[in-house]
């Protein structure tokens, strides 16, 4: 089909057949797509292998100019200490402005390490390198670790300060992560203080309203407000490993129509500024880069 | 049709589609970045007409649909942009648009564009979405896409108009 447009492209009647066959095409590509094993695996994993390198080229070619907007965004909440402490010290204030991007990054990999610690897991570390567009409705990135990393689909994905998703699929030097914000997004969660379980689901927006829905299974447990909601995990740690700090009860609301109790988590991890992130890999992995180690060192 | 032609219009939809998921990731708005593929497509449309356009944008909708980090059902943004290319194809007049005809043509196709994949995540519910989100997306995405069109549409067009003569303009 694509030796069609070889033959009139100047011609000033167009022919609708192109875009009939055109359409017809992506309706195919759609109905394969939509079958729970699909034939596209193999040729998005093709794709990935050429669009990846070049991705994660470009986050890497870009990331001393983004630097500079992300500190003043995630600083937006701190705007009124900032001003308090340019009255203070002025001098200060410039060695900061210079020094912040290096310590933010090393205070990262202190709160990553700190992570791998506490959950007794080996951690692969990986920079976001690209973000899906909220045009297209899912809530996905892409990482610099692959395959070659020792990452493989269904592995957890966390950062410094909770859970941020699983792996969905890997080529050789990236992968694709699903946001647990994400709308087709369930994790296992337990409630912190009572450890009463339930499902976790996102509602498909990013930054600062980001928020999810916790479900608890039994609808006589009342979750209550600021309680932590961890994941629970399941049978050898696929997809999501137990006890990863998922977010905060914020409002908990019964419905009528329905059976159960629900409540909103606020998520610990700010989405909308995710960069450093660790992939959760059993000890002992095989890694192109240095691992975190449970015990916090690396190897 | 030269093959340095199918080269510089894929070349200009992977330079589009990097950066866009990529660097304007770093510029979202709410998510939403500046679909430069869509642009690209829109120049095309407006200087070889919608048949080459219609074939390119299913192209870069297919690049779209499968290079990370994208996990949507494949297909939906080649159908959205080969439907772009097309409708963006049939304004082209003799001679060369005006800035305004530029700037409509992007507004009016990226507003199709976005209005069909979201039309086909609806039918495939895919995700689940309500329709108040999916308004908001489309008017953002529309925004977005104007506010780039001055930057991103004369050297696309340039570059399709330098590489082959208009023959409607002899």
């Amino acid at each position: 089909m694509n030796r069609h447009w070889g033959r009139d492209p100047d011609r000033d009647r167009p022919k609708t057949s192109v875009l009939v066959a055109l359409v017809l095409a992506s309706l195919t590509l759609i109905t394969l797509d939509s079958r729970t094993t699909s034939p596209l695996d193999p040729v998005r994993r093709a794709v990935g292998e050429v669009f990846g390198p070049a991705e994660v080229a470009t986050a890497t070619a870009v990331r001393p100019f983004t630097a500079v907007p992300d500190w003043f965004r995630s600083k937006d909440s701190m705007q009124q200490d900032l001003l308090d402490l340019q009255a203070e010290n002025s001098d200060l204030r410039s060695q900061i402005a210079t020094d912040d991007y290096a310590r933010n990054r090393l205070a990262e990999y202190d709160g990553l390490t700190a992570a791998a610690e506490g959950l007794g897991y080996s951690l692969v570390p990986a920079r976001v390198v690209a973000l899906g567009p909220s045009q297209s409705f899912s809530r996905t990135v892409t990482i610099d670790a692959g395959s070659e990393a020792g990452v493989r689909p269904d592995l957890t994905v966390v950062n410094h300060d909770g859970l941020v998703g699983r792996v969905l699929r890997v080529t050789r030097t990236t992968a694709t992560v699903l946001l647990i914000v994400d709308a087709d997004s369930v994790v296992g969660g337990r409630v912190g203080r009572s450890m009463e379980v339930g499902f976790v689901t996102g509602r498909g927006v990013l930054g600062g309203d980001g928020r999810l829905d916790l479900e608890l299974v039994d609808d006589t447990a009342i979750p209550g407000k600021g309680d932590a909601v961890v994941t629970w995990g399941s049978q050898g740690g696929g997809p999501y490993v137990s006890g990863v700090p998922i977010g905060r009860v914020t409002t908990v609301y019964s419905s009528l129509r329905e059976t159960a109790q629900r409540a909103v988590v606020d998520p610990y991890v700010d989405f909308g500024a995710l960069d450093l992130v660790g992939v959760v890999v059993p000890s002992g992995t095989a890694s192109d880069r240095s691992v975190i180690e449970a015990d916090g060192t690396l190897r | 049709m030269s093959p340095l032609r199918i080269a510089a219009a894929a070349g200009a939809v992977v330079v589009a589609l990097v950066l866009q998921v990529s660097f304007f990731s770093h510029l979202a708005w709410d998510g939403i970045v500046p679909n430069l593929c869509l642009l690209v497509v829109v120049g095309a449309a407006l200087t070889r007409g919608p048949q080459f356009a219609a074939v390119l944008g299913f192209a870069a909708g297919l690049a779209l649909d499968l290079a990370p980090p994208a996990d949507h059902i494949a297909g939906r943004w080649a159908l959205a942009l080969a439907v772009v290319g097309y409708v963006a194809g049939r304004v082209r007049r003799e001679g060369r648009p005006t800035p305004g005809t530029v700037v409509a043509t992007v507004a009016a196709s990226s507003f199709v564009g976005t209005s069909v994949f979201a039309l086909t995540g609806l039918i495939l519910s895919d995700p689940a979405l309500g329709i108040p989100d999916l308004l908001q997306t489309v008017v953002l995405s529309v925004i977005w896409d104007v506010v780039l069109t001055p930057f991103v549409l004369p050297p696309v067009m340039l570059m399709f108009r330098r590489l082959e003569p208009d023959r409607s303009l002899a």
